[in-house]
């Protein structure tokens, strides 16, 4: 009886729990919280996968930024409810259909084509050092330099648009 | 010793359903919000692969995490893009109802 | 002297020349001009003809041929346009040209006052210049070398006989506006053809047969093919036979001669009377050596000139009209002459015909000078007598004045003396009275018929006996008696132009029987360089046998004592008791139906149109109208061609093909263009959440294909 395996198994429950959270509640609010709460889980599973600086980065920036922002916005447009009324009568069960489709697709695409060593071993001292952080920020900045370059540029780009976007023109109403 | 098909199979079920979140939630804050979801399982699988090759001396393939940091970058720049535009529209149609948003129609 | 002959085309060409420069220059010339431009072309083409004949008398009558011109050259057939001057053809020119040129004179005067009474002056020149083309076409025809030379100048004055009976051609002989002048010439021109068809035939038998047409070559070669096909040789010359019944007015194509009556006198003189109606005779006179080597062809061309003479002669009886009379009488005469040529009797008929233009032509214009004196009187009364005449001129009379009609005539010996002379002396030449030309002629056709066929002799001798009476008949009606009509008693006399060429053909009439005298036969020495008499020594009876010279004493007297006892008779029907205004002619309650039948021709004329030219007509209207219009247009223009057409084009091409068929097609990929589109269209619904559907369905797909490999 692995203890690392009950414990993934708690987590993967949490985490499937909170995503179908996600995706029944009517409260956008709600839904945010269990996203929320998805990440966190998501965050742990990192760690146990002997990635604690993703698993940091995860915590800080995704639940942490991103879904603060989210809420924000929420907040603001007051989008918690939305009136009922189904346009597309057909598109629901063709999408469960069709989302049934692809789980079974990529089940047995992962599972039975995806031939690698099965097992993870859990993640000794070494991951959670200096020395992995270190090894890791080098790569980053030598041959990762680029993708960091454009994404500081792209994060720029984001900055400037969502300005754009959200400014106000003379005479528009708030 | 968790067998990587697990991390795998969890991704899938993670992908799938924030795929339909996607196709299913007509309020536009969720939908983001599923695309996030579908995001973020494909992180898991990328930092389980990472963690599957491991190299001769013990250590990780570090290129799986830092993609995943990479994709946590993007995916803050693309939510305030996406925001910004949600609210942009909530300004005129002062309603996030993505199925009242089909002026677009053949 | 071989000189002289190289003139000839100038018989042909000086003719020509004068109706040209009539042509050209007859508008800015006078009438005396363009009528003695005329008559000296006709005057100098006589000049011509006696230096030809002066020639040929010079080298002893042999035959010259003179060629002009290459006409047809066509592989082995080779036809040029050869002139052949021997004393046959040289006799035809003289006579031609002779009494051509006299009657061009008299024209002169006649045609001057005729187009006054028609009231129409411009047409003078006309005259002259169809006049002069009938001396060219006549010369061409009595000149030629072979038999389509002949026939060229054959139909030339058959043109010119059409163009000249229908000289008047929108009035008929009184001058109202009528078809009538323009039938007769259709009718002349049409029976002539009937002719000419024979003729052709003729023609192209002996092409084929002979393997040419000149007259150098078929007479040469004529006895071995008549040895070797005789059928041949019968069938050319009763094919020939048909084109002479056809120009020289024989049973049974005469009927257009009489009619042909409606053109001027001076035609009537000149081309019924003296040369285009002999050229038949002539024909015949130069194929015989074609007509020696077939005896029974010959039977039936003399029977048919017999039979004629009398038929015609008879017809001439019981006509009124002055000019009708003299016409039945040339048919008559003609067929004296064709008897004679039929019989074999060559100098006997030619002999005839020259005569006989000499004292047929001065009958003919003095008739014609009777007319005119008629018209005269008839035209002073209208002017002078206003009372008389109805108030005004001419146009108002209501009285229709046949000046023709010799019931209209009588007593013109007191008013026109001169006339009255000449006519005289040519009646007394026509009945054969001695001494006059008509006698010696007459009287050696009998002789060579006593001969050579009893009963051609009897059908000549009655027919003669008719002459006489006929001819009678005629002088007391017109010259003697009361005159019947206001215009009689007011008749003129001609005037010198025309009586002068009268006084010169009277003489001829008079003096020409010294042509061929018997004892001396002059004329036929001249012939017979050109054609062999072959002396029939049959078993004659003795009265047949006495022979002063070539004259036979018995026959010459019976024909004599007939003649004069014909014109006693005429003298007791009308003579001693001179018909009176408006009486019937005195023969026509004791003949009755006889009579009835001589006056109305016979009936023959009815008789064909019943028989063949209503049927033509007929024919050509059923053809015309159901045949052409209904048949061919209504029917199957309309309904089939058309209708076909139609059909096809709007019902199998428009409606199946075009619309059904190819519209339908492209039509239908519009359609479904459409259809596809407006269906895909619902995908653009533009609801996100259906494009993100179909995205993952895409997706799907893919892996689903994935899975698959």
């Amino acid at each position: 009886m692995d203890f690392t395996l009950i414990f993934f198994y708690v987590l993967a429950a949490t985490a499937v729990a909170t995503a179908l959270g996600l995706l029944l509640s009517r409260n956008a609010v709600y839904a945010a919280l269990f996203l929320v709460l998805n990440l966190a889980t998501v965050a742990v599973f990192y760690l146990l996968l002997g990635a604690p600086f993703v698993a940091m980065a995860q915590i800080t920036v995704y639940a942490g930024a991103i879904m603060v922002l989210f809420l924000f916005v929420i907040m603001i447009l007051g989008a918690e409810k939305l009136p009922k009324g189904e346009v597309l009568p057909w598109q629901r069960p063709l999408a469960i259909g069709a989302a049934a489709l692809l789980l079974v697709e990529a089940v047995y695409l992962l599972l039975q084509r995806v031939r690698l060593t099965s097992d993870l071993s859990n993640p000794g001292t070494w991951e959670n050092s200096m020395d992995a952080l270190r090894q890791m920020a080098t790569l980053l900045f030598t041959d990762y330099l680029l993708p960091f370059e454009v994404t500081s540029v792209l994060l720029l780009v984001a900055m400037i648009g969502a300005i754009v976007l959200t400014k106000r023109e003379k005479g528009e109403p708030a | 010793m968790i067998p990587l098909d697990h991390y795998l199979l969890l991704s899938a079920i993670l992908f799938t359903m924030g795929a339909l979140g996607v196709l299913i939630r007509r309020n536009a804050l969720i939908i983001f919000m599923s695309i996030e979801l579908m995001l973020n399982s494909a992180n898991l699988a990328f930092v389980a692969f990472a963690r599957s090759f491991e190299k001769a001396s013990g250590q990780p393939l570090f290129s799986g995490q830092l993609f995943v940091f990479f994709v946590i970058a993007v995916a803050a720049a693309e939510v305030a893009i996406g925001l910004a535009l949600i609210v942009a529209i909530f300004r005129i149609k002062h309603n996030v109802d993505v199925d009242q948003m089909s002026s677009l129609k053949g | 002297m071989e000189g002289i002959f190289t003139l000839v085309p100038l018989i042909v060409f000086l003719p020509v020349l004068g109706l040209l420069i009539n042509i050209i220059f007859g508008g800015k010339m006078s009438e005396k001009a363009i009528g003695w431009l005329a008559s000296a072309a006709a005057g100098a083409t006589f000049v011509i003809s006696v230096l030809l004949a002066y020639g040929l008398w010079s080298a002893h009558g042999e035959a010259v041929t003179v060629p002009f011109a290459d006409w047809i050259t066509i592989g082995n057939l080779h036809i040029p346009w050869t002139f052949r001057v021997d004393t046959l053809s040289v006799t035809m020119m003289l006579v031609v040209s002779g009494v051509g040129t006299l009657i061009h004179v008299y024209a002169i005067g006649y045609m001057h006052e005729d187009v006054r009474f028609k009231k129409d002056e411009k047409r003078y020149r006309r005259f002259f210049v169809f006049l002069n083309l009938f001396i060219a076409m006549m010369m061409i025809l009595v000149s030629g070398d072979s038999y389509l030379m002949l026939f060229v100048g054959w139909e030339g004055v058959g043109l010119c006989s059409f163009l000249l009976i229908g000289f008047w051609y929108d009035m008929d002989t009184l001058g109202r506006p009528s078809w009538a002048n323009s039938n007769a010439a259709k009718k002349a021109f049409i029976t002539n053809r009937i002719g000419d068809f024979g003729f052709l035939l003729a023609g192209m038998t002996m092409f084929w047969a002979f393997g040419s047409v000149q007259f150098g070559e078929v007479f040469g070669l004529a006895e071995e093919i008549a040895a070797a096909q005789p059928g041949i040789i019968v069938a050319i010359t009763l094919f020939m036979l048909i084109g002479v019944t056809g120009k020289s007015a024989q049973i049974p194509l005469y009927v257009w001669l009489p009619d042909a009556m409606a053109g001027p006198t001076p035609v009537s003189a000149l081309i019924h009377a003296a040369t285009m109606v002999t050229a038949g005779v002539y024909l015949i006179a130069r194929s015989w050596p074609l007509y020696t080597l077939v005896p029974d062809a010959q039977y039936i061309v003399a029977m048919v000139g017999a039979v004629t003479a009398l038929f015609a002669a008879t017809i001439a009886v019981g006509q009124y009209d002055i000019k009708k009379v003299l016409a039945y009488s040339t048919i008559s005469q003609l067929g004296f002459m064709v008897a004679a040529v039929g019989m074999g009797a060559f100098v006997a008929g030619m002999f005839h015909l020259v005569t006989h233009a000499f004292f047929k032509a001065l009958l003919f214009l003095s008739a014609g000078s009777v007319i005119l004196g008629l018209e005269r009187g008839h035209h002073h009364l209208a002017h002078h007598n206003p009372l008389s005449a109805g108030a005004g001129g001419h146009e108002e009379h209501e009285e229709v004045f046949d000046p023709g009609d010799m019931r209209n005539m009588g007593g013109l010996r007191k008013r026109m003396p001169v006339t009255f002379w000449l006519y005289i002396i040519g009646t007394l030449a026509l009945a054969g009275i001695f001494p006059f030309a008509g006698f010696w002629s007459k009287d050696e056709i009998l002789l060579d018929a006593a001969k050579l066929h009893p009963e051609v002799f009897a059908l000549l001798l009655t027919a003669a006996f008719f002459t006489a009476f006929y001819m009678g008949r005629q002088i007391w009606m017109v010259f003697f008696g009361e005159p019947r009509h206001e215009a009689a008693a007011h008749a003129e006399e001609s005037p010198r132009v025309m009586t002068v060429p009268l006084m010169v053909l009277a003489g001829l009439s008079v003096l020409g029987g010294a042509l061929n005298l018997p004892g001396v036969h002059t004329f036929g020495h001249w012939l017979e360089h050109t054609i062999e008499m072959v002396e029939h020594e049959a078993h004659l009876p003795a009265w047949l046998q006495i022979s002063w010279g070539g004259l036979n004493p018995i026959v010459a007297l019976a024909s004599t004592v007939l003649a004069l006892l014909a014109i006693y008779f005429s003298w007791l029907i009308y003579g001693r008791k001179p018909l009176a205004a408006g009486q019937k002619d005195p023969l026509k309650k004791p003949l009755g139906f006889i009579f009835t039948g001589m006056e109305n021709k016979w009936f023959v004329d009815e008789g064909y149109w019943a028989v063949f030219v209503d049927r033509y007509v007929d024919i050509a209207r059923f053809l015309a109208d159901v045949v052409d219009w209904r048949f061919w247009h209504d029917w199957f223009h309309e309904k089939v061609i058309a209708g076909t057409y139609n059909w096809l084009s709007h019902i199998a091409l428009n409606r199946y093909a075009d619309q059904k068929g190819i519209d339908a097609f492209f039509n239908g990929l519009g359609e479904l263009t459409k259809r596809a589109s407006t269906s895909l269209r619902r995908l653009q619904n533009g609801f996100v959440r259906s494009y993100a559907l179909a995205v993952l369905l895409g997706v799907v797909v893919i892996l689903g294909y994935l899975v698959m490999r």
